[in-house]
């Protein structure tokens, strides 16, 4: 049973300024770290391969060759292989060239059964919509949202998904992608033992030339359909206001504020 | 202090002398509009409600109350957000409560002096976010971040950082100070040496209110470092992490924080937040923090402790370098007490300090202390600075039995970290409950003069009576 992680690497604060005439983020000085949720999703591989005899749980990214300390931390939380997608022919991919470009990857892996893992969301892209493309390049069954993973076994795993409204518990069969969402576990820390293991280990890489589809046009910029005209930094509007006197009356005052704001009923 | 002073009362003239003194902007609460709050601090067992609440605006406020007090000898309590957790902060005689919750500005930073002039009601909180903005460090950094800059310096209060960066004696420059007679005086400054006489401003620093109401605190800045990483270090049990930490220390590749923690406590902190711990693999925890100006830096520093600490049984060393690694083991270290004291019906605190290299031989005495007494006792703390904080918890046992246990197990604590070396208090300061304590572990002599320098800041036994000494 072989697992697949997908993840990415992003800015390591939130503070990162944007050109804006480029539209392009300034990642120049600015550390790197793994998408906060992609964590979520290493956590949940590492639990399922605990609980699964012979799984094994394989970390890919997509992006430049410093992403490798991206697969490098990953192997530090204990996965058993990782796997730069890289080539210069994929930059400037939208979510539909990435996910075509991982799918590809993974294929080119000799993946065939087992569960792909996606972080809900990522915290630079915020689309929420790799991890699903990824399973319809593929052709198989996913589920985004997911809380929880209940059941693992016979072929199959049951995840608890929030709907905006509702919350289903539903079992897919194997193969499957599922995106897992904020706090399902507490993700492990790398560990500084794992880091000295894994210190001289050669990262596998894999370019154009490996998948199956090498056609460049379907790849990095010639392969999105997304066209960016402008990115802008939102604008702020915080209004401030300042009130003083008796404790009774400024609750009063409060309250008849936040019931008109509609936040009280 | 022995306090055979008979104290007045204060009556309707007094209130009137008080309101025409802090008006307009200042303000006097009377008995029926002061909230049960003021009645004590986070000591939960003392209680007793001043006869007056007084908020100041200025240090020229605050000199006419204390002078009218003075003269008509009304005991007065300074107040801060009453977070402490010794009594200190209670009227413990009535009278008068002076609180600095008015008087919180951030007045000056002098980016040329790297010193930061701040009014006493000014919280811990505020002003590590007003500097840290602006690439700069107040480095104290005790647990309670709505505690008032008043307040730590009243307790030379100390923090997390001490084992790297010292507590905050070492950065208050300058005090101004209003005395009992209501004399304002300046102590110390923005000079970084000073050989000029009694060092008057280190004896009003922990002080508690007793000699003097601090109005003004020029702080010492540093400039911020850029990057924190944490170590958290899983042991197989606490004696083998404690013993680790005399080894760190004398590596000489110093963190800024060494903290110990055991697994019930851990678990009891993830039941209070309803959020998981990142790992549950040992029964204790050395948590470890390095800082510096880069990622490689701090990195060449902890792999040298990290190899410390495998060598000397760690199970393993895991690294915490991002926000969200940080939150999830900080959010659980910061609510350790809130969690201890969600767990239990009462406790009561020991903040003992002992020198570092036997802080070892004082935890497992501790597990000592549990079974003589037979009460449970609760604790983590400041391992690398010897600083540890222990609680006797109430649990079932009725108030009798747990009083009687609790003063045993005080006893057996405090004699024990008198005979390594120890002091009463590392960080909570003495305020009325470890007053006996204070008096038997220093003996007669230090106390005595303790007394007699009180008499010369306080000949009428105004400022805080009842408290330290």
């Amino acid at each position: 049973m072989k697992i697949i992680v997908c993840i990415k690497q992003v800015p390591g604060t939130t503070q990162v300024d944007i050109d804006e005439e480029t539209g392009v983020l300034k990642r120049d000085g600015v550390e790197s770290k793994i998408n906060p949720y992609d964590l979520y999703a290493l956590e949940t591989a590492l639990r399922l391969k605990a609980g699964c005899p012979g799984a094994s749980v394989t970390a890919i990214t997509m992006g430049p060759p410093q992403a490798e300390q991206s697969l490098r931390e990953a192997l530090m939380m204990g996965v058993d292989d990782v796997m730069l997608v890289s080539d210069r022919r994929f930059a400037g991919a939208d979510v539909l060239a990435t996910a075509h470009t991982l799918s590809q990857a993974i294929l080119a892996d000799g993946w065939e059964t087992g569960v792909i893992l996606c972080g809900q969301q990522t915290t630079d892209g915020d689309t929420a919509q790799v991890g699903p493309e990824i399973a319809e390049f593929l052709g198989i069954p996913h589920a985004a949202n997911v809380t929880a993973i209940q059941d693992f076994s016979a072929g199959a795993l049951t995840a608890r998904v929030d709907l905006p409204a509702t919350e289903e518990i539903i079992r897919i069969p194997l193969p499957c992608l599922v995106c897992v969402n904020k706090d399902i576990h507490t993700p492990r820390l790398p560990s500084y033992t794992l880091k000295k293991a894994s210190r001289g280990r050669k990262v596998r890489m894999v370019t154009l030339a490996d998948l199956p589809d090498s056609d460049p046009a379907h790849y990095g910029l010639n392969g999105s359909p997304t066209q960016v005209i402008r990115i802008f930094p939102p604008e702020h509007h915080v209004e401030h206001e300042r009130w003083e006197g008796d404790p009774e009356a400024l609750a009063g005052r409060l309250y008849d504020n936040l019931r008109a704001e509609k936040f009280l009923a | 202090m022995k306090n055979e002073v008979e104290y007045s009362s204060v009556t309707e003239a007094d209130i009137r002398f008080l309101r025409d003194a802090v008006a307009p902007e200042g303000k006097v609460y009377t008995r029926a509009e002061i909230h049960e709050d003021y009645s004590h601090d986070e000591m939960g067992a003392l209680h007793h409600f001043p006869e007056v609440l007084v908020e100041t605006v200025s240090a020229a406020q605050v000199a006419a109350v204390l002078r009218h007090a003075d003269s008509r000898r009304i005991p007065v309590t300074p107040r801060g957000q009453g977070t402490g957790l010794v009594g200190a902060a209670v009227a413990l005689h009535g009278g008068i409560m002076l609180s600095t919750a008015r008087m919180n500005r951030i007045l000056e930073l002098d980016a040329e002096n790297l010193t930061l002039t701040v009014e006493p009601g000014a919280l811990l909180m505020e002003i590590s976010k007003y500097v840290e903005e602006r690439d700069l460090f107040y480095p104290p950094d005790p647990g309670e971040k709505s505690a008032s800059i008043g307040g730590n310096i009243s307790t030379n209060a100390g923090g997390m950082r001490a084992v790297k960066y010292g507590v905050t004696r070492d950065y208050v420059r300058g005090l101004e100070v209003v005395l009992a007679n209501g004399d304002i005086i300046e102590l110390g400054g923005k000079v970084v040496k000073n050989s000029s006489g009694y060092s008057l401003k280190d004896l009003i620093v922990g002080s508690e209110g007793t000699l003097g109401f601090v109005t003004k605190a020029v702080l010492k800045l540093l400039p911020l470092p850029k990057k924190a990483i944490s170590l958290l270090v899983p042991f197989d049990d606490l004696a083998t992490a404690i013993e680790t930490v005399p080894v760190i220390i004398k590596s000489k590749y110093i963190p800024t924080a060494i903290e110990y923690m055991e697994k019930p406590v851990i678990l009891c902190a993830e039941h209070y937040l309803g959020k998981k711990f990142p790992d549950h693999s040992a029964d204790a925890y050395l948590l470890l923090t390095f800082d510096g100006n880069s990622r490689e830096e701090v990195e060449a520093i902890y792999e040298k402790v990290a190899e410390v600490c495998l060598e000397s049984g760690a199970r393993d060393v895991f690294i915490s370098d991002t926000d969200e690694r940080q939150v999830s083991i900080w959010s659980a270290r910061g609510a350790f007490l809130e969690a201890i004291k969600a767990s239990t019906t009462e406790m009561e605190e020991c903040d003992v300090v002992v020198p570092r290299n036997r802080v070892a031989e004082f935890v497992k005495y501790t597990k000592e202390v549990e079974r003589l007494v037979e009460a449970r006792l609760s604790g983590f703390g400041h391992a690398g600075d010897g600083n540890l904080h222990v609680y006797v918890l109430r649990d079932g046992l009725d108030q009798e039995t747990y009083q009687r246990k609790l003063s045993e197990a005080f006893d057996l604590l405090y004699s024990k970290a008198a005979g390594l070396g120890g002091q009463v208090s590392g960080e909570h300061g003495i305020g009325f409950a470890k007053k006996d304590f204070l008096e038997e572990s220093l003996g007669a002599v230090p106390i005595a003069l303790m007394r007699g320098i009180k008499a010369v800041f306080d000949p009428n036994m105004i400022l805080n009576p009842g408290k330290v000494c």
